[in-house]
């Protein structure tokens, strides 16, 4: 189902101009309510009557997560605090958080973008959707509630955390959808599995997961464990939160960019160049509904790339596919570039380990060292050293074929890699350079 | 006649001994027999206790990697010689040992040693037939 066939479906053309219209209004409004952006645009000498077409939007400043905390904590807001109906920020794992606010419309705005977002998972209200994302500071909750309470679904707001209750509740209230991290679906999965349920039994047909980049073989292994469809949301707070791309269930391939509300680019991370649509690079977005907290050309470092051919559901929009990477969690070792992602498909490609797993890059005189840490889990796991020995060079071969890079591979005790809000910290880099 | 051995993994570093330990106390189950094989980076704690599945409940909760394996407990005569003539029956059957270790308790004069075999039906079958007396658990879980 479509929930908003108007916009949705648009014609290319005419989405195309809707789009210029939208970001000519947004330019205007920036360059003169916030400071940052007067002079940013200043500072490149583009005034907000330069952008004639789509294609000028490349002459306007980068925003980044750096400048965001420059401005800590309202200094990016383009209206007054009396307008500010809510506030979120984002987990700050590293120095502040970023803080982004909300007018009532734009709270609006959100839930109407997040129902698109459940209908496209196909979706009624008919529907119990577990919502196990974050309450609070972290969008997450929140942005899914308003949506589910928006489409007419019913919203279960268990928030994260306290996984042996989430599992009575699951059996006993019956919710048909599961929205959370795939890592805490594959958690739920586990702890389920070691209290005796079949989880495969329980009444959730939908899976709609985000929060962090996942692989297609995690997907799989939700999808059976759980017995569920597993779909792909993206979302994050500074752009607006969950809801700014879905995957449709027609087609299951590439989430579905609201672009009557976002600009999308995909840029490359060294130079800042666009590339065409097709090519791997950093997904950039230009927001224009946002009333407070309106952002140009955001670098999320998020690297994807987009799929501009028609979809099979009817949708006139371009799609992202998932997300591969971070491009600050991109870590050069000895000249080569290592995404963590690739390091979890090898990973994921053993039987019975899991995903939870940390690169620790050092620096030994002038030689980088790669160690990556994996958590033994309970299958993988024999009480022959030899077993675990084996399968330790397997990883290390495994990792210098596909990567190229040398690493060591160490088995480390469940749980015991450092976790922010469920997620573990992929890559510590301890070189001081 | 198989007895059930709990194994631990844990890393190389301070205190991972100490919550096993610690875990079992508060748990109160009674270690019976205990060894620790490692490598420089990870451990392998083998464990016989009174009570194998409320101690593998607590160990799991306590955030443990746990296995259970299937392991012989064999009386081997004290006096000098008596493992020897176990270990020639073994080899003489080609029966493989992976590991084994000695039981802390005795049963009655004789010491008790635990054998881990890769074909365990087959080993109890050897050991049986060439009149070495092999444990049942419930008798090891107690000694
Ligand atoms: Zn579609």
């Amino acid at each position: 189902m479509i929930y908003n066939e108007e916009f949705e479906t648009l014609p290319r053309e005419a989405l195309e101009s809707l789009k210029l219209n939208r970001l000519k209004q947004v330019s205007e409004r920036v360059y003169h309510t916030v400071g940052f952006y007067k002079k940013a645009f200043d500072e490149v000498g583009v005034r907000p009557e330069d952008i004639k077409s789509l294609d000028d939007l490349k002459r306007l400043p980068f925003t980044t997560k750096q400048d965001l905390r420059d401005n800590y904590p309202y200094g990016m807001f383009a209206v007054p605090m009396s307008r500010i109906v809510r506030v979120h920020a984002s987990s700050g794992t590293t120095g502040k958080a970023t803080v982004v606010g909300y007018t009532k419309r734009d709270i609006d705005v959100w839930a109407e973008l997040m129902a698109r977002c459940f209908a496209a998972a196909g979706l009624t209200s008919h529907d119990i959707i577990h919502n196990a994302y974050g309450y609070g500071l972290f969008t997450g909750g929140l942005g899914v509630h308003y949506g589910a309470e928006k489409l007419g679904a019913s919203v279960i707001p268990i928030s994260g955390g306290s996984t042996k209750r989430q599992i009575m509740l699951l059996q006993d209230f019956g919710p048909t959808v599961l929205c959370c991290t795939p890592s805490f679906a594959l958690h739920l999965a586990k702890v389920g599995e070691e209290m005796g349920v079949d989880m495969r039994t329980l009444k959730l047909r939908i899976g709609i997961f985000g929060g962090e980049p996942w692989t297609d073989k995690m997907k799989a292994e939700i999808e059976k464990k759980l017995n569920l469809k597993a779909l792909d949301i993206y979302g994050l707070s500074e752009v607006m939160g969950p809801g700014v791309a879905m995957e449709c269930i027609e087609a299951r391939n590439g989430m579905h960019i609201f672009e009557d509300s976002f600009i999308v680019e995909t840029i490359d991370p060294k130079t800042g160049q666009t590339l065409s649509p097709g090519e791997k690079g950093e997904m950039v977005f230009t927001t224009l509904t946002k009333e407070a907290f309106p952002l140009i050309r955001y670098r999320t470092r998020d690297i994807s790339q987009l799929i501009v051919e028609p979809c099979k559901c009817g949708r006139t929009s371009v799609r992202m596919s998932k997300i591969s990477g971070r491009s600050d969690d991109m870590v050069i070792v000895r000249g080569v570039n290592v995404f963590p992602s690739q390091v979890e498909e090898v990973i994921m490609k053993v039987e019975g380990l899991e995903p939870h797993y940390q690169l620790i890059v050092e620096r030994q005189g002038t030689l980088d060292t790669l160690e990556v840490q994996i958590e033994v889990s309970e299958k993988i796991f024999s009480d022959e050293i030899r077993k675990l020995q084996v399968m330790e060079k397997k990883l290390t071969k495994d990792i210098k074929d596909y990567l190229g890079v040398i690493a060591k591979v160490k088995l480390v005790e469940p749980n015991s890699l450092q976790r922010v809000e469920g997620k573990t910290q992929k890559v510590i880099d301890k070189r001081k350079i | 006649m198989k007895v059930e051995q709990i194994s631990i993994f844990l890393e190389n570093k301070p205190g991972g001994l100490s919550l096993v330990t610690k875990t079992l106390k508060d748990a109160n189950i009674n270690i019976r027999a205990l060894t620790l094989a490692d490598t420089s980076d990870f451990g392998i704690l083998r464990l016989i206790v009174d009570h194998v599945d409320k101690a593998k409940k607590a160990l799991k909760e306590a955030g443990l990697a746990v296995g259970l394996t299937h392991v012989v407990a064999v009386e081997v005569p004290d006096k000098p010689g008596g493992l020897n003539g176990i270990i020639e029956i073994l080899s003489k059957a080609g029966v493989n040992v992976e590991y084994m270790y000695a039981f802390i308790e005795r049963s009655g004069q004789n010491a008790v040693i635990i054998f881990r075999f890769d074909q365990v039906e087959q080993a109890i079958d050897v050991l049986l037939k060439n009149g070495v007396t092999v444990l049942p658990g419930e008798k090891v879980y107690s000694l």
